[in-house]
């Protein structure tokens, strides 16, 4: 009995131990304030900043007829302005339809084979990326706040152990730059939190917009693990913890990153 | 190709005023090579120009040490209410064009 209640004390306690922040919220920093003043300043740039040519795109997108019931997202979102305000700040989120966690990617997309009878956008196409900017920036500026507690927690613990998992040749993790070595120097950059609160972003090493996902292939590919591919569940389930450790942190969309 | 275009709708005759541009364009320098180590042909805007009222008062020859979806911004004289057109080619022939009016008072 106080075997089997301790067990239950021990379950209790793992979720309470998991939600302890690493990254105290008083300290947590945008991947901007890691930049330099030039990149910082093309950020804030509403005209110079390059991925606002995807926003056009997007928006353009937005209210384009697709697929079988020749809807477009317009149809049934009306002005993306007022309805898509703060949608991004909630992703990823559980679909309750399918009980499976999307991001703002697989969400559009869902809305795309489900509602509107298309076929969704590839992984990585400007047409995804043009789209998923253009809802994610409807809510420039609002905190973060991806919910992680009910039908969300199995996949943020998920999250958290692919977080803090050794990987690749290196064998690093996630924490052992972004957590326990941010703010210090990796050969001439900064290391980042590694917080993915303005993507897609424009990445001057990509020369092009690029979404979370990649920008996590581009880390794993740095410490030599193996890249999974496009919208495979551990992504996913990092992305949320990743939404987590960000909360609060004002959405940036679309981000400029070196 | 995307292209944006900044440049004040009102200005006074005499004013310089401030012209910027954007324009997506993947700018490939001809000095990559693909997955399997060919080189990748060369396709930059080689040609930016701008004419106020039929006049040329900017171009720019860009070539590959211009990075992608390249950003210029320069400054002309109001001078006469009108239409600024702005035309631009890359190495593969296409082309592209906008127009902005400028309303100059005095």
């Amino acid at each position: 009995m106080s075997c089997a209640s301790a067990l239950a004390f021990a379950l209790l306690a793992l979720p309470a131990l998991a939600q302890q922040r690493a990254i105290p919220l008083s300290e947590v920093k945008s991947g901007s304030a890691f930049l330099g003043a030039d990149l910082r300043s093309l950020q804030n740039d509403d005209f110079a900043n390059p991925g606002t040519l995807w926003l056009e795109r997007g928006e353009k997108l937005w209210s384009e007829p697709a697929g079988k019931t020749k809807q477009s997202c317009a149809s049934c979102h009306k002005d993306a302005k007022t309805s898509m305000r703060g949608v991004a700040a909630r992703y990823p989120k559980v679909d309750a339809e399918s009980g499976r966690l999307v991001n703002l990617e697989g969400r559009i997309n869902l809305c795309r084979t489900r509602r509107m009878g298309a076929e969704p956008f590839k992984y990585e196409s400007e047409e995804l990326l043009a789209m998923t900017a253009y809802v994610a920036r409807q809510s420039k500026g609002m905190p973060m706040a991806a919910s992680v507690d009910g039908p969300a927690k199995a996949h943020f613990e998920a999250g958290e152990v692919a977080y803090r998992l050794r990987r690749g040749q290196m064998n690093l993790s996630c924490a052992h730059c972004h957590e326990a070595n941010w703010g210090k120097r990796l050969l001439s950059e900064t290391i980042s939190q590694g917080q993915p609160n303005a993507y897609p972003a424009y990445r001057m090493e990509w020369q092009t917009m690029g979404s979370l996902e990649r920008r996590l292939r581009a880390c794993l590919s740095g410490i030599r693990a193996e890249m999974l591919p496009y919208g495979s569940p551990e992504y996913l389930d990092l992305e949320l913890y990743l939404a987590w450790r960000a909360q609060g942190l004002p959405i940036e969309t679309p981000g400029v990153r070196r | 190709m995307t292209a944006r275009i900044q440049l004040p709708a009102k200005a006074k005759k005499g004013e310089v005023v401030e012209i910027r541009v954007l324009i997506q364009h993947p700018m490939e320098t001809g000095y990559r090579h693909d997955d399997v180590g060919h080189l990748i042909k060369r396709n930059v805007i080689n040609v930016l120009s701008c004419r106020y009222n039929g006049v040329e008062v900017f171009r720019a020859d860009l070539s590959s040490g211009i990075a992608a979806n390249p950003y210029v911004q320069f400054y002309t004289v109001a001078d006469k209410s009108g239409e600024l057109e702005f035309y631009w080619i890359d190495d593969e022939g296409q082309q592209g064009s906008e127009r902005q009016s400028i309303q100059v008072g005095a």
